[in-house]
């Protein structure tokens, strides 16, 4: 039995209880990737070529890269909202062929239904999979759990950016997903907001057993949430490092030494892998 | 040095507050008024006009009055909304559908811009001939004219409200496992309801200004008809009233649009 709990400081005593409530524990995902290359069109050059690589259940991995390395397209194809044109992604054994409410992508907006409440928006995933009988229940659990249970009434554009993309987060996992895809879910908030997102995602996510991937071109972000870094090079877009982030919980928040030190060294990995030659330099500012 | 007050106050209107509307629609109208007044007046004492004196406000509105005591405002306006109705109806049916499927669907689009458009232009007045010949009923002659100046303005918001749906609205529906079906009734209605509504309120106003000239045609009910009939028997305080009962039944649909597109608009401008 595990309870959940994200924020001990709410001010208002209905937002806390809900969260209080026991969430089961789900079963995350094992990802493979097998053999997968893919282009857009049959003329155009490869995008992502002979990837291969696996993500064990309850793992927590980015795709580091930058833009334009074909680490999106990838997550697309992880959620089934893409196939690849060659290759497969098999999901628990299966090759996936189509969307799952099991594993569900954020996206960088939150994209909530503005007609809608916020708890309307958070029951959207039950309601598509025709599983409307577990809204009075989960509805509130979900939003207990991203610290909004007091806003289910509210109308989704009352709210700030960052509240949106908790109700986006408590939208995907309302359906007990067991894997969650994040495509720079975070990359338009303050920065504030943003590190409290990431240590509640990584935090939900372990509490859970989710397995989880985000997409980033942010090295601190990776340090921060990830277990296991995949550096992705571009042109066509491949493997090129697959690192592992040795982390204790509390070191994960930043500041430490430990941190400092991961920091640097996938920092340096990025630089070489991400060729930043083309980058200017402060150097090349200073000229002008 | 000069301080605020040393600035001379321009000329200004007293400020109204919250009666503001209220006393502005009323000064609209009493101007209508006052020249509908004016222009009685002038015919009256024109001698070669003076036949159509009955036209002013008095004796109009003597007669409004009458029409609605004895409820015959009703009797004359029930078969015209009854056809202004069914005629929308047919026209929602219709555009809502296909302005769906040419908005989610390019290439129906390409196809049918160019016959759509044309047909458009066309007054629906111009097929009267058509719709005689092909209804078996007056009625139905003028159901089909209403719906055929009605299905264009709703059909053309409809498709483009379809176009402004953010792609991702479709996307988050689509991951969470959404069927065309919940796409449709979920995310695409929703999303575009102010548009239809907004459709129907211009094909309202059409419809009306072309139920009059369609109930030209064979019936004998209906306002469009009551006002053939008062030219007919020169009782040009009947016709004056119904012009008037026209312009009041317009406006009064015109504001239920209005309220539902204020319902159903989820777009917070405070926000």
């Amino acid at each position: 039995m595990i309870v959940t709990r994200l924020n001990e400081t709410a001010a208002d005593p209905a937002a806390i209880a809900p969260a209080e409530r026991i969430v089961k524990p789900i079963r995350g995902s094992h990802v493979a990737i097998r053999a997968l290359s893919h282009a857009y069109r049959r003329s155009d050059g490869l995008v992502l070529k002979d990837m291969d690589f696996e993500i064990q259940q309850g793992e927590v991995v980015a795709l580091l890269g930058r833009s334009g390395c074909g680490k999106s397209t990838l997550l697309h194809m992880m959620a089934g909202l893409t196939l690849p044109s060659q290759g497969e992604v098999v999901i628990n054994g299966n090759t996936l062929r189509a969307p799952s409410p099991k594993w569900v992508m954020m996206f960088q907006a939150p994209s909530l239904y503005p007609w809608m409440t916020v708890a309307q928006n958070a029951a959207l995933g039950l309601r598509f999979s025709r599983r409307s009988d577990e809204i009075a229940q989960r509805v509130p659990e979900v939003l207990g759990l991203v610290d909004l249970a007091s806003f289910a009434d509210r109308n989704a554009q009352e709210l700030s950016g960052g509240q949106q993309q908790r109700v986006a987060l408590a939208r995907s996992l309302a359906p007990s997903p067991e894997m969650l895809l994040l495509d720079e879910p975070f990359s338009a908030l303050d920065a504030f907001t943003r590190r409290a997102l990431q240590k509640d995602v990584r935090k939900i996510a372990k509490t859970l057993g989710l397995t989880l991937v985000i997409v980033t071109h942010d090295v601190g972000e990776a340090v921060r949430m990830a277990d296991r870094v995949l550096v992705l090079e571009a042109n066509p877009g491949r493997i090129a490092e697959d690192t592992q982030i040795a982390l204790t919980e509390d070191e994960r928040s930043g500041g430490s030494e430990p941190f400092q030190n991961e920091h640097s060294r996938l920092m340096g990995i990025y630089s070489d892998v991400a060729d930043m030659s083309d980058v200017p330099t402060e150097n090349d500012f200073a000229q002008l | 040095m000069s301080t605020l007050a040393d600035i001379p106050m321009r000329f200004s209107l007293p400020g109204l507050g919250r009666a503001r509307g209220v006393v502005n629609a009323a000064l609209g109208i009493g101007i209508l008024l006052a020249l509908w007044w004016g222009g009685g007046w002038v015919v009256a004492n024109n001698d070669d006009l003076f036949a159509f004196a009955d036209f002013a406000p008095a004796p109009t509105l003597t007669r409004l009055w009458e029409m609605i005591v004895t409820g015959e405002v009703v009797s004359m306006s029930g078969p015209s909304l009854m056809r202004v109705g069914l005629g929308l109806l047919y026209a929602a049916a219709i555009g809502v559908p296909v302005g769906i499927t040419i908005g989610r669907m390019k290439r129906v689009n390409e196809v049918a811009n160019m016959p759509f458009q044309f047909l458009r232009m066309i007054s629906p007045l111009a097929w009267m001939p058509i719709a005689v010949m092909a209804f078996k009923t007056w009625d139905g002659a003028i159901i089909f004219l209403i719906t055929m100046a009605a299905v264009w303005p709703i059909l053309f918001s409809t498709a483009g409200g379809v176009r402004r749906i953010d792609p991702a609205w479709l996307k988050v529906a689509r991951n969470l496992g959404a069927n065309p079906i919940h796409m449709l009734f979920v995310v695409i209605l929703p999303a575009i309801a102010v548009d239809v509504l907004s459709g129907i309120r211009l094909a309202l106003g059409v419809a009306w200004v072309v139920l009059v000239p369609a109930e030209y045609l064979g019936v004998t009910s209906g306002l469009g008809y009551a006002i053939n009939d008062a030219r007919d028997t020169l009782d040009y305080a009947q016709l004056g009233a119904v012009v008037v009962v026209i312009g009041v039944i317009g406006f009064m649909l015109d504001w239920l649009c209005m309220m539902a597109i204020k319902k159903f608009n989820w777009l917070r401008e405070d926000h």
